[in-house]
């Protein structure tokens, strides 16, 4: 299959490309920009007039719910959400039912995601069996199944000498870390940041010192034991300082920011939005400034959709009973694009978090678009908005603050490896 | 929109023509008993102008509306207070306008929550017509001729000097 | 956002908090409630304006006693009375709360009153109504996990403007178990909104929340301090798992510290005034002395309440 994409403003963030160009894509590559290779004699022309043709993003955290809660989604209907929604590439976390702590269910779930032919799906293996922070995972066995890293989820390991042992045991290999900053017990019963709208509305808190407190710990194991750890959903300002100078005395540590808690608050809460209910929780107005901005400097690497399908039974109850979570897979690109333009980012740095900084932490060669690199592509239509509805949404999560919203960036044609994955219906 | 037509009597005219028209039924057993607002004005006057000695009653009857359902409570509700003893008592309830009886029917109701009276009478100022249940005033002191038409409202005003006038509201 | 209590009007639908109401309807509340308090006292307490209605007590967490007062509020407005303890029924059994209402709904029920342990549940139920189309139902907040209890709140208001007729010169101090409490932060807003100029919380810094000032409150954790000059005296209940969770040390620490006694009350106003909103715990909030004693209001709150609440599903009713 030989694909000519005519006229579109190609960008790839990680060769700091923005131009209009032709892209050619031959097999599973990207054969040439610019000017045709000699022969090419395309068996499809895309015109992408008008539209950005940049690498296929690469979402670092999305629940796919395979196993164990097909009732809340499916393989089937979130690789669809996800090449919908411009994503090429996913990682998803352990906390399924049985959780991937064994190298059976991930060489399972990696077929079963292959066999779709949608995204790249690259899962991550629990750090500790089951995820109860009691014993540590065969990481070894697990990395050759195809995971790409260890976490514990939003699961805290209780035991902080577990972790030690966990962190030194992955730095052993050079395995990556994936680690929420969370304290096992300061607000393990919260549903809301700590703060006026939890006092008003009387919702039991969850104060930012959970996550201080877990991230002190965490990043003194990290400089103790050299592991490589990615700090994973920050929420706070003091979180973020904290990982500022974390770096800032040499330590390699990467973290990344949701979408939800990019663009809202803990105001948004209203009156009891059970959509609102998220782990981290959503904070203040000032912690999410200092995220969009931490983002905007590069304190905070990548930007994640943090997709967590969850069923109307799970949202459709009282605010602390609902599940935590939103749908996030096709409102990554629309999100990640109001932010940056609200920040005046020229649109490279800001596809940058979603497509080369993502690949670059998560540790794939993908996210980038050069000749040679495999064609996985979003083409996408900056100008088109779009208002966010239940039946918009292919993701079986309907669950989304973001429900009613106009947003901006449309994707018309997704490609993996070459192939045209997703293809908008006209006039939509 | 307000008027004063003519046909109308001077409210303090009728006022003491009621009185004297309940002087002679007038015994010590007599209970005065207002409804809110227009017709405790009136019991007021006749309690003083007919001396009675049973102390002065007020009904509210918004608890026995039949309207409720469909206008609520209307605001500015007041508590019924019947200091002297309902049970057994020669009741006769004032009003300032009798109209469609409904008015007085919520007003006997109220009247029974407190108790089994011997009678009830009623003394008005104005038969405006229209009634649409079998109710009727043992005294009244003007009867129109003509009903008034549903769009009009006439009720009883009290000016700063506690004087009474009628005043006619509406098209 | 409009307010989900309110209709289209203005008018009040549902009564779920009093936090956002405007101040003319909770003194319109105050006002409705003055007559009612006469029907108990007549010789027939019973008066039609719910007749034929039926009102369903919703009650997911137990509270014997607030749904009691719900209870003759409704029957001396002639409604019809359910009684639902559903944490021994149908939730026990899986029915969801949505299915619940829905349930209750087909019976063609007026009103539901609900208790619930989850902060916002009765918003939840009002939003479903309105989203299904049966907003006709009205929905009573008889408290909510820590949110709110507002015909608690509102029964409060009315015992202060019964014994001190005006709001706009008072020092009121709550004391007690903020964090927990659904009735202080209906208390709180109440007060605010109806002009209190100096509003108080007096607790353990275990027991107030984050940012409570952010209320319109002053914050004491002297109670001898907090309680010099003050009109009113808000007391607070303290539930005995608060000694659970590291928050108190013992009931015994606490009534030394924070216990209403005759001789703290002594540092208010002489002609101070003392709520509780029941039950008491004797000899850990309060001393028996206090409760039962001249400055104590406690009975006549309980009496205003029925008032307060057969206002309240009037009012309702009527829109």
């Amino acid at each position: 299959m030989k694909i000519h994409i005519k006229n579109g403003r190609v960008i790839d963030p990680a060769s700091n490309t923005d131009r209009v160009q032709d892209v050619f894509v031959a097999g599973s590559k990207v054969v040439a920009l610019g000017d045709a290779p000699g022969n090419f004699l395309a068996n499809r022309v895309i015109d992408a007039t008008g539209l950005v043709v940049c690498p296929g993003l690469v979402d670092i955290s999305a629940r796919l719910r395979e196993p164990g809660y097909e009732y809340r989604a499916t393989l089937v209907s979130e690789m669809s959400a996800a090449v919908a929604g411009g994503v090429t590439s996913l990682a998803c976390p352990p906390d399924t039912d049985p959780v991937l702590d064994e190298p059976g269910l991930v060489e399972m779930l990696k077929y079963r995601a292959k066999t779709m032919n949608k995204a790249r799906v690259f899962p991550r293996g629990a750090l500790t069996v089951g995820l109860k922070g009691e014993h540590i995972t065969e990481m070894a066995e697990l990395t050759e199944a195809g995971c790409v890293a260890f976490s514990q989820a939003d699961t805290p390991i209780v035991n902080t000498e577990v972790l030690h042992h966990a962190l030194q045991y992955a730095a052993t290999f050079g395995f990556p870390v994936w680690l929420q900053p969370r304290d096992a017990f300061v607000g393990r019963k919260g549903v809301a940041h700590d703060g006026e709208v939890a006092t008003r509305l009387g919702l039991t808190p969850i104060p930012v010192t959970s996550e201080t407190i877990a991230l002190a710990t965490i990043l003194q194991l990290a400089r103790d034991t050299g592991a490589r750890v990615h700090i994973a959903r920050i929420s706070s300002g003091a979180g973020l300082n904290m990982v500022r100078d974390a770096r800032a005395h040499g330590l390699s540590v990467t973290c990344d920011v949701s979408i939800n808690h990019l663009h809202l608050c803990d105001t948004d809460i209203g009156y009891f939005n059970p959509h609102c209910h998220l782990m981290p929780p959503l904070r203040s107005q000032s912690d999410r400034e200092a995220l969009r901005q931490g983002l905007a400097d590069g304190s905070i690497d990548v930007l994640c959709s943090d997709h967590t399908p969850v069923d109307d039974d799970g949202k459709q109850v009282p605010f602390d009973e609902a599940e935590p979570g939103a749908t996030g897979l096709e409102l990554l690109l629309p999100l990640t694009l109001k932010w940056g333009s609200e920040m005046g980012l020229p649109l490279a740095k800001t596809l940058s978090r979603i497509t080369a900084d993502a690949a670059r932490v998560l540790g794939v060669d993908h996210g980038r678009l050069v000749v040679g690199a495999a064609a996985d592509l979003c083409l996408f239509d900056p100008e088109a908005w779009s208002r966010v509805s239940r039946e918009n949404l292919l993701s079986q999560g309907k669950n989304t603050p973001f429900l009613g919203l106009e947003l901006p960036g449309k994707v018309r044609y997704t490609l993996v490896d070459g192939n045209v994955v997703f293809e908008a219906k006209p006039n939509t | 929109m307000n008027q004063q037509p003519e046909q109308f009597p001077d409210a303090e005219d009728l006022c003491r023509e009621l009185a004297a028209m309940m002087r002679p039924h007038v015994t010590s057993d007599t209970a005065l008993v207002g409804i809110h607002t227009g017709g405790v004005w009136l019991a007021q006057r006749l309690h003083a102008e007919l001396g009675i000695t049973q102390p002065l009653g007020s009904l509210d009857v918004s608890f026995h509306r039949d309207d409720f359902s469909r206008t609520g409570l209307k605001p500015g509700l007041k508590a019924s207070s019947l200091p002297c003893d309902i049970e057994g008592a020669h009741v006769i309830l004032v009003d300032d306008v009798l109209y469609t009886g409904r008015t007085v029917r919520a007003a006997v109701n109220e009247l029974f929550d407190f108790g089994r009276p011997a009678s009830v009478d009623l003394a008005v100022l104005v038969d405006r017509g229209g009634r649409e249940l079998p109710v009727c005033a043992r005294f009244c002191a003007h009867t129109l001729t003509q009903p008034l038409p549903a769009s009009q409202n006439l009720q009883l005003e009290r000016g700063e000097d506690g004087s009474l006038t009628l005043r006619l509201l509406g098209e | 956002m409009r307010n989900p209590q309110l209709n289209g009007h203005g008018e009040l639908q549902h009564l779920l908090t009093i936090e956002g109401l405007p101040r003319d309807i909770l003194l319109s509340i105050l006002d409705t409630a003055a007559p009612f308090t006469e029907v108990a006292e007549r010789e027939v307490k019973k008066i039609p304006l719910l007749r034929g209605k039926s009102v369903f007590n919703l009650f997911f967490e137990n509270s014997t006693r607030t749904r009691t007062t719900f209870e003759i509020a409704a029957k001396r407005l002639s409604a019809d009375v359910i009684n639902l303890n559903i944490n021994t029924s149908s939730t026990a059994k899986g029915e969801s709360l949505l299915d619940t209402v829905d349930n209750l709904a087909a019976m063609h029920a007026d009103m539901f009153v609900v208790r619930h342990a989850s902060s916002g549940a009765p918003f939840l139920i009002a939003e479903h109504l309105a989203r299904t189309g049966r907003d006709h139902i009205h929905v009573v907040n008889a408290g909510d996990g820590r949110h709110a209890h507002p015909t608690q709140g509102l029964l409060d208001m009315y015992t202060v403007r019964h014994y001190k007729k005006d709001f706009s010169n008072l020092v009121v101090a709550v004391v007690g178990d903020v964090l927990h409490s659904r009735v202080a932060r209906s208390e709180i807003h109440a007060l605010t909104t109806l002009g209190v100029p100096e509003v108080r919380v007096i607790a353990p810094k275990t027991l107030l929340p984050t940012e409570v000032e952010r209320l319109g409150v002053r914050v004491f954790h002297d109670l001898k301090e907090g309680l010099k000059g003050v009109d009113v005296v808000m007391m607070l209940r303290l539930q005995n798992e608060r000694m659970q969770g590291a928050l108190l040390p013992s009931r015994q620490e606490y009534f030394k510290e924070f216990g209403l006694t005759q001789e703290k009350l002594d540092l208010a106003k002489p002609d101070a005034i003392v709520l509780h909103p029941g039950p008491m715990n004797r000899g850990v909030e309060i001393d028996s002395a206090v409760a039962d004693g001249g400055r104590a209001v406690i009975l006549p709150q309980v009496t205003f309440g029925i008032a307060v609440r057969m206002a309240v599903m009037s009012m309702l009713a009527g829109h």
